[in-house]
């Protein structure tokens, strides 16, 4: 089975008249999840290859029981867009989009405290129950259904760690890409959280990078309640102090968040640590064998 | 975006904080002019680059007279400032700032961040002004006072009154320092900067506060906020690849191995790196390509890494999702072509269109090595290094 995402699933789509929001909601439609609506203030009455468009989130739920939505609207408009999902009553929200100002992030995390809603990301590709459905950017064909859930702030490099479980013969039961940004609605321990109450998640994949300490606590939290195997690896073992490593959040900070003690605080709570990025799949074979 | 100390200054004084007076210079010829502005002696001369521990390397002198001042202008503007933070290379100073002196009675430090753990601003406090803030992290940690800032309701005078009393300020200054840390918020928040640091922090002996150095950098992301301060950017203190990268949305880091890497996405990237370490080399540089590299940008991309002499080896490492591998493959034998690249380019792809990607790489007619897998390319990469 599944977290967050599967048959259920109704996803409304914001900035779906945009080039990127309209490629991905048909892509996402083609994997096969139910894409009900979008939303395009102004363009209420049109619609996108059938998908109906809406002015407000608003006017989309109640038009469409849409319960799920996917943000591709610019980094600058992005904060009110999950606000308004937020305030429609949208339990998951998607943010894909890259560069919202952290400022912006931090008014929206207290928004959203104390709410029941989810929201992964930003800057983020999404997430997806392989063969139910996907939010999200990530290529579905690489992933198989399975028993192994994946956290991750990165995209690629989590398509990297799907395509060598796939390579295996290790199926997901799903792939939570958190986003690369310093502040974002779901932590490593959330997920991990998610998973570990997952009957049909047998194992996790974590995968980090350096900055920040989300890693570490979600090694204390594996540490006093995870029993399923978790396989993990940290990005940035080689990555100078003081630069931004292409994603917001990937900064060691006056010698804070490096991959060393990420993956010391790993291994002290038995996840099994890759030093290589090219073991991750061989390394949960051999953990789920035992 | 780093400031210089004179633009930190600057945006303080605009907000009404309190700064020596000071005026930049990138001549020596109008400093004796200057110190004698200043209404009074000493004044200090100060280097203006981004590194810190600029007094340490000798790029912060005072001066006692106007033939002083100039003689002090005239040794720090052109030296190469070596510092714990510009590395062995050092610094090229192009830029002065002549400030007026002050009477110090105490030192103090204080600095605005976002706590990533709880999603809020941090200001944190210390008496111990003019230290390397890290090093009283390290060994000090109940010398820093912190106070978090709830986003909902914006700093509160209790959070100031508390951080005033907390430093010790007597009876008569706390009025003064809690309205000096609440107007420093301001210029945090408005500004959307990601870091604010004074160190130090004086209280004269004269009983007045002034921020006698200033670390100010814009957040990045909010910069569309801030066009006036687009003009904050000197460019002297970037590397010149990175500039170039920057032109072409391109996200590169320069590094000092051999083996140059491109790679779509930055955690990818950063996996790149590891391994090729990991395999035994080292990465010339961290360099993402995006999720929907152009033919453009991949010219322009590898026109970068090769510029780089101590480069000996390309690795191309592609997870195709959005970006599709026959694409990407079409993008590198173009480019691979037309600037005529004479080193080893080892390429792995996997994901979208794989299958006529490699085609288009076998029958290109260059001499391509594929890596089969990340660590397959990786040790091709490094073995091709070392001949």
């Amino acid at each position: 089975m599944s977290v967050l995402v599967g048959k259920n699933t109704r996803l409304l789509v914001q900035g779906i008249t945009g080039k990127e929001g309209m490629f991905h909601a048909l892509g996402c439609r083609d994997y096969g999840t139910a894409v009900v609506a979008g939303v395009t203030p102004g363009k209420e009455g049109q619609n996108v290859e059938g998908i109906p468009v809406f002015n407000t989130v608003t006017n989309a739920v109640r038009g469409t029981k849409a319960n799920a939505t996917m943000i591709f609207v610019p980094p600058a408009f992005s904060a009110d867009a999950i606000l308004e999902a937020l305030d429609a009553g949208i339990q998951l929200i998607v943010c894909i989009t890259e560069g919202i100002p952290p400022q912006d992030m931090v008014k929206v995390k207290r928004a959203m405290r104390g709410s029941s809603a989810r929201l992964i990301g930003p800057n983020c590709p999404g997430i997806i129950t392989p063969g139910q459905a996907k939010i999200g950017i990530m290529p579905g064909h690489i992933h198989k259904a399975g028993n192994v859930g994946i956290v991750s702030r990165s995209g690629t490099l989590t398509y990297e760690a799907v395509g060598q479980l796939t390579a295996q013969g290790i199926g997901q039961s799903t792939c939570i890409g958190i986003g690369g940004d310093p502040v974002n609605g779901t932590s490593h321990l959330d997920a991990i959280r998610l998973f570990n109450e997952d009957p049909d998640t047998h194992a996790i994949v974590m995968i980090g990078e350096i900055g920040g300490s989300a890693e570490e606590e979600a090694a204390d939290y594996v540490k006093a309640h995870v029993k399923k195997p978790v396989v993990g690896f940290i990005a940035g073992q080689t990555a100078p102090p003081g630069r931004r490593m292409g994603h917001a959040g990937a900064i060691i900070a006056g010698g804070k968040g490096t991959a060393i003690e990420k993956m010391k605080a790993m291994e002290a709570a038995g996840i099994r640590v890759c030093e290589s990025p090219a073991d991750i799949g061989e390394t949960m074979k051999k953990a789920l064998k035992k | 975006m780093k400031l210089h100390e004179y633009q930190a200054k600057e945006v303080l004084r605009k907000y009404g904080l309190p700064v020596p007076e000071g005026y930049p210079t990138d001549t020596t010829y109008n400093v004796r002019e200057i110190a004698g502005r200043l209404g009074g002696y000493p004044v200090v001369v100060k280097a203006q680059i981004h590194a810190g521990g600029r007094g340490k390397g000798g790029g912060v002198k005072l001066a006692f007279n106007q033939d002083e001042a100039e003689q002090q202008a005239k040794a720090i503007l052109g030296m190469n400032l070596v510092t714990h933070q510009t590395g062995p290379e050092g610094r090229i100073v192009k830029r002065l700032l002549v400030e007026a002196g002050c009477q110090i009675a105490k030192e103090y430090y204080l600095s605005i961040v976002l706590d990533r753990a709880s999603s809020q601003n941090v200001i944190m406090a210390s008496t111990e002004g003019g230290m390397d803030i890290e090093e009283v992290a390290e060994k000090h940690p109940e010398k820093i006072l912190k106070v978090y800032v709830d986003p909902a309701v914006g700093i509160m005078p209790y959070q100031c009154r508390q951080l005033a009393f907390g430093l010790g300020f007597p009876q008569e200054m706390i009025g003064q320092v809690a309205a000096f840390i609440a107007k420093f918020y301001d210029v945090y928040i408005k500004e959307d900067l990601s870091m604010a640091e004074i160190n130090p922090l004086v209280a004269t002996k004269d009983n007045k506060l002034l921020a006698l150095d200033a670390k100010l950098a814009y957040d990045d992301n909010a910069l569309f906020r801030h066009k006036e301060a687009i003009d904050f950017r000197d460019l002297n203190e970037e590397d010149p690849l990175e500039i170039e990268a920057s032109k072409f949305s391109l996200n590169y880091i320069k590094l000092d191995g051999e083996i140059g890497c491109m790679v779509n996405g930055a955690g990818l990237a950063m996996a790149t790196m590891d391994i090729i370490k990991y395999c035994g080399g080292a990465p010339a540089n961290f360099l993402d390509v995006g999720g929907s590299a152009s033919a453009e940008q991949i010219e322009e991309a590898l026109k970068i890494i090769i510029s780089d002499p101590s480069v000996k080896a390309i690795f191309i490492n592609i997870f195709g999702g959005i970006l599709r591998c026959d694409r990407l493959a079409t993008g590198v034998v173009t480019a691979a072509k037309k600037i005529n690249i004479k080193i080893p380019i080892v390429i792995r792809m996997e994901g979208t269109n794989v299958e006529e990607g490699r085609r288009i790489l076998a029958e290109s007619g260059l001499k391509f090595l594929i890596g089969n897998g990340m660590k397959d390319g990786a040790q091709k990469a490094v073995a091709a290094v070392k001949g």
